[in-house]
Parts: structure tokens; sequence; C-alpha cells
């Protein structure tokens, strides 16, 4: 309180022609308004919690009618979702290198080389990016490497789509990351003598390795629960990912949910409640394990600093 | 990352610009910054590439169709068995006739019910977060926001068919449909449908945009300094008074980024849409009537559209790929520069006014 400075060209005027408000009575108002205000925001925040809160008890709902734990390890052609399983975990590692690698490198490219002018550019570039539909990479995808390149549906387009969907949020992550790196650190490192290389990968990122792996999470959650991008560069099948990669359909997770749930067979529709409960399952640990990794690393730090 | 891994485990390399590997140090680093460069220019290349390959994809649509595109809104394929025909170099089955509005139009209309819906609870959920729960509370709905915005758009989308849309037609859209014929409320009047439509699309739209919004707002929220809310506190303001005064204006141009944000993931939401809309081409007759958009009429279709041998299909399909992108570019440009311009100010807008 003792920093502000007794300013008075701010709310003041305002306040003052709206008449005399020290009366008993405008006081009343003024604090019922108080209340209600509140109270709107608060129900604002029940009627988020709340649908939340029914999708989740609605999945949970529908996958325990019918969840039989042989369904790990049967393939969709035998009653089960073990290769939707196995794909959904192929197509994460190959989003994790690919964009990975790209966003990560542009991060520090952004942050640490580019010009300014540059910099600015390339970021928005980035930003527009992360606004593009998932349907329209899919599409371009779709025209472009499975029938421009004679691809067929394929492992490979599937990956780049989907990576080129979340490489804007690892860009985003490690840039942030890096900025947050305390300046002391920086020229600390610098009086010992260490060239701008070194100080970058031996304290730099270094310490942007947890926002770094967080905006990496992010990224694989996105991808995980993906199916606009995916149903024409990669379409589906019954198999298990094997080494080709082009010409190589595969299963993954949401498309057995977008798909079976109105096929003839109750079997099938089974199959689509209890995929959209194991995406569930699997979107929530990756959030808790990004929680995870920022309690660990404001832990760590908390320690180091005494 | 991956060149400069063998310099990582050079011993005592603090001050090694004279040793021996210095120059294989030298390329490793010159390698790395040439690697991290080229990355940089991925997604500018990726934009690039997306709008050069719908535009090539879409020319001879876009020749075809004309302005019948957005003026029309019969979607025909054509007959596949009669020999396809060539109109002006541009060959394509006979009767087939691709007129977008009913997509566009769905696309807006749901869009628009998304936000109306779930601006309100965004923006007074990140409120309630922000400025009134203790921290640890707080923190709690954070990672509500979080799971919100994490659960896969399809979880949604099933979500909308066989929980909410069945709950809604029996037991509320019947008593909407009661409300008086007076303007604004008569939306709601006509057959209430079976819970596929336009109405069930918005709101399943509004609970997932939900989360961009009020994350964004309570980020906002929590940029203000604090200066200036304790001098209205000590003005006497109650806690609404000073929010009005302080918080509002101060973030005004960020919240109505973050709202725009909301929007472009709701024009290009598909998954969900294509799911609980009833994916009909043509324009919803009432606000439960089905309907489609044209993310989610892009994935309907190119199943079909494939069987079309002249190719056409595919390319007007890549004409209603183009207008969306360039709409969710559009609106995604236009919330950027506001939540930025909004973020950026350090000096009070407090009566400068923004």
């Amino acid at each position: 309180m003792a920093a502000v400075e007794p300013s008075p060209a701010a709310p003041g005027p305002r306040a003052a022609d709206k008449g005399d408000w020290t009366t008993e009575r405008t006081s009343l108002r003024r604090r019922w308004r108080d209340q209600a205000s509140w109270g709107a925001a608060g129900l604002a925040l029940l009627l988020l919690v709340g649908p939340l809160a029914w999708v989740l008890a609605g999945v949970l709902e529908q996958a325990a009618r019918v969840w039989r734990w042989s369904m790990l390890t049967h393939s969709t052609a035998q009653g089960g979702l073990s290769n939707a399983i196995v794909g959904t975990l192929v197509l994460m590692l190959g989003v994790l290198v690919i964009a990975g690698l790209v966003g990560v490198g542009c991060g520090i490219y952004i942050s640490e080389t580019a010009p300014p002018r540059l910099g600015s550019v390339l970021r928005g570039a980035s930003e527009v990016l992360s606004g593009v539909p998932s349907i329209v990479i899919g599409y371009v995808a779709y025209v472009s490497l499975v029938i421009g390149l004679h691809w067929g549906y394929s492992l490979v387009a599937a990956v780049l789509a989907l990576s080129i969907l979340v490489v804007p949020y690892v860009t985003k992550a490690t840039e942030l990351a890096i900025s947050q790196v305390p300046t002391a650190y920086r020229e600390g490192a610098e009086a010992l003598g260490m060239r701008r290389a070194q100080v970058l990968r031996k304290v730099v990122l270094r310490s942007a390795i947890p926002g770094i792996s967080t905006g990496l999470i992010v990224a694989l959650a996105i991808s995980v629960g993906e199916t606009a991008p995916l149903l024409y560069t990669i379409s589906f099948s019954n198999g298990y990912p094997n080494a080709a990669l082009t010409h190589s359909s595969i299963g993954y997770l949401t498309y057995v949910a977008y798909s079976f749930w109105d096929q003839p067979a109750v079997a099938d529709q089974n199959l689509a409640h209890a995929a959209a409960l194991v995406l569930v399952v699997l979107v929530l640990g990756l959030i808790l394990l990004g929680r995870l990794i920022v309690r660990l690393t404001q832990k760590y730090s908390a320690e180091r600093g005494r | 990352m991956t060149v400069a891994e063998p310099a990582v485990q050079a011993p005592g390399s603090l001050l090694a610009a004279g040793e021996p590997e210095g120059r294989r140090r030298h390329l490793a680093e010159r390698l790395f910054h040439a690697a991290t460069a080229s990355a940089a220019f991925v997604p500018l290349a990726a934009l690039g590439a997306m709008v050069a390959v719908l535009l090539v994809e879409a020319l001879p649509a876009i020749r075809f169709n004309g302005w019948g595109f957005f003026t029309s809104g019969t979607w025909e394929i054509g007959s596949l068995y009669s020999n396809p025909v060539s109109t002006g170099g541009v060959t394509h089955l006979v009767g087939a006739h691709y007129g977008a509005l009913s997509l566009i139009l769905g696309t807006l209309e749901c869009s628009a019910i998304a936000l109306v819906v779930g601006f309100p609870i965004a923006f007074g959920a990140a409120v309630t977060i922000a400025e009134r729960l203790p921290r640890r509370l707080a923190a709690g709905f954070g990672l509500c926001l979080e799971v919100l915005a994490g659960i896969p758009s399809v979880v949604f989308g099933l979500w909308g068919i066989l929980v909410l849309g069945p709950v809604l037609s029996r037991d509320v859209y019947p008593t909407l449909a009661k409300l008086p014929n007076v303007p604004v409320l008569n939306v709601f009047r006509g057959p209430t449908g079976n819970g596929e439509g336009l109405l069930t699309a918005g709101l399943v739209l509004a609970v997932m945009i939900v989360p961009i919004i009020a994350a964004t707002t309570r980020d906002l929220l929590r940029q203000v300094p604090t200066a200036p809310k304790e001098g209205a506190e000590a003005l006497g303001m109650t806690r609404h008074e000073t929010f009005r005064a302080v918080q509002a204006r101060w973030i005004r141009a960020g919240v109505i980024g973050s709202a725009v944000l909301g929007l472009g993931r709701a024009l290009g939401e598909t998954i969900a849409v294509a799911l609980v809309s009833g994916s009909q081409i043509h324009n919803a007759g009432n606000i439960y009537d089905t309907m489609t958009t044209i993310a989610a009429t892009i994935v309907n279709q190119l199943d079909a559209a494939l069987t079309d041998p002249t190719h056409f299909a595919v390319r007007s399909l890549a004409e209603a790929a183009l207008v969306l992108l360039l709409l969710t570019l559009i609106v995604n440009v236009a919330a950027r520069l506001l939540v930025r311009r909004s973020a950026r100010g350090t000096a009070l807008p407090v009566g400068a006014g923004l």
C-alpha cells in the first residue's frame, strides 16, 4: 500500500460524478451489487466445472459397462484395442521426435539467434500456424503427401501432419522457458569465459529443460486426441504398426471412438466407449506428468536457492 | 540438438578455444546453428506450402464454381454413371454443382452460439479463479481448465451425441420451444428434432472453447499490477467497482482477443461437430435443425469425393478448405494482435484509455 502514489487522476473523478456515494442507502446498493457480481462470476465457474464433470462421468459410465481387461491384449479384429493403443503410442513417439526437434530448434533460434525483426516474423508465423484448423492440415497432407507423393495412407504422412499441428506449442514453450532463465546465470557463465554456444548448451538449455518438457507434453496430449488430421493421412487398419513408413495404415484410438460407436455390432460400439476412456486416461496421465515436472522443478530450485 | 552432443562430453571444456578438438566443436556449433535456423523456418514454410497446395488444388474449382460457391447452397457431386463433361477446360461430372453457402452459414451460426454461451461462462470463471479464490483452490480449478482443454474432441463429440443431445431434446428443448413468440426468444420456436443439430453442436463447441478463453483471461488478470488495485480500494471502492475501474480496463483488448481466439477454435473444430451436427448439407431451418460446417463437410465428404473419377469433387473440397483457412487466419491474426496489445503495456491504462 505504501507504494501507491497519491494519484488523484485514476478513478476519483469517475466515481465522483456518480453522485454522493457516502450515504447509507447507496452504500447498501453498492455492497449488494458487489455481492451479486461475484455471485454471478462464481456461478459461471460452476457452469464450467459442471460440464467437465458431466463429460468425465459420461465417459466413465459408458465405458464401465462394457470394459473388459482383455481389451488391452486383443486387437480390434478380436474385440480389443491393443493395436489402436500401440498405434497411438507410435504416433506419439513420431510426434515427439519430429515436433520435438523442429519445435525446440525453432524456439532456440527465435529466442537466441534471430535478429529481432526476423524473430518476430517467425514467431508470428508459428502463432498463426497454431490457429490453422487440424482438418485443413490433414487435407493438405492428404492432397500433397498421400496422393501427390504417392505415399498412400502412411505413418509418415500422419506423423508429419500431427507434427505441423503441434510444432507451434513446442516452439512457444521453448521460447518461454529460455526467456525465463535468469540473466545472472548467463552473465556468470560468460564471466567464467564460456563461449556463446557453451552458455546456451550448458546453462540456458539446461535450466530450460523443465519448461521445454511441459511444452512437449502439451504437444503429446494434443496429438493423442486428434482425429481429423489422421483420417485421410493414415486411414485405419486392424493391424499393428510395422517397419513400413509409407503405404502403412495402422489403428489408433481416436478412430475407434469416432467411427465404431454407430456400427451395427454391439461389440464394436463397446470398443468405441472403451477407446474414449483410454483416451481420457492417457490425456489425464500426460497432464499429471506435466504437473509433476513443474512441482519437482519448483522444489529442486527452491532447495538449491537456500 | 543431436548434432551438438559429442561436444557435451568433452572434459574440461570451459576454456577450450585452443584445444585440438576445438575445430571439430566449431563445426558442430555451426551445424547446430544451421539446424536451428532451418527448424525456425518450418512454420512459415508450412503456412506457405498449405496456402499454395490448396490454391493449386482448388484453382479449377474456383474457376468453374465462380461466385456461385458463396451464393448457392446446393452441393451436388453430379452423376457418377454418365460420362464426365468439360466446361472451359475443367473436367467434371454431369450435374456437378458446388455451393458452400450453407456450410459457411452453418460454420458462422454454430460458432456464434458457442461464443455467446461460452464467453460469459469463461469470463466469469476466469475472474473468480484469478480474483476471488485462495491460491490453492485457484490452482485446482486451473487443473480443471487444463483437463477441459485436453479432452479429445472426439470424446466431446461422443458425449454430445450419446449423453447431452438426448437429454436436451427430451427435457430442455421442448420447454425452450414454448418460450413466448417475441423477438430474440422466438428463435427457440419450432420442431425440436432429436438432439442432433445446430444448438447442440453450438453448446458442445461452447464447452470446448471455454478453457481457451478462461485460461487467457486468467493470465491477463494476473498481469494487472497490484498498485492501482490497492489504490482503488484505498479510495473506498468495493471489489466489484475496483474490478470495473482497474482490471476490466486493463485487460479489455486482451479479453476481446481471447474471445476471438476461442472463435477461431470453434470455426475450425471438426470431429465434435461432425458427430453432433447431424451432418446435413442444408441451411438449418431453425435452431434445433440439423446442419453442417465447412470442417465437418470436408471430413464427411472426402470419402464420397474420392469416388468422383474427374477429381473435381476433391478440388471443390479444397476450395472449401481454402475458405476455412482464410477465415481462421483472419480471425487468429486479429485475436493475437489484440491479446499482444493489451499484454504489452506497462504504463497504467487507467484514465489514459487503451
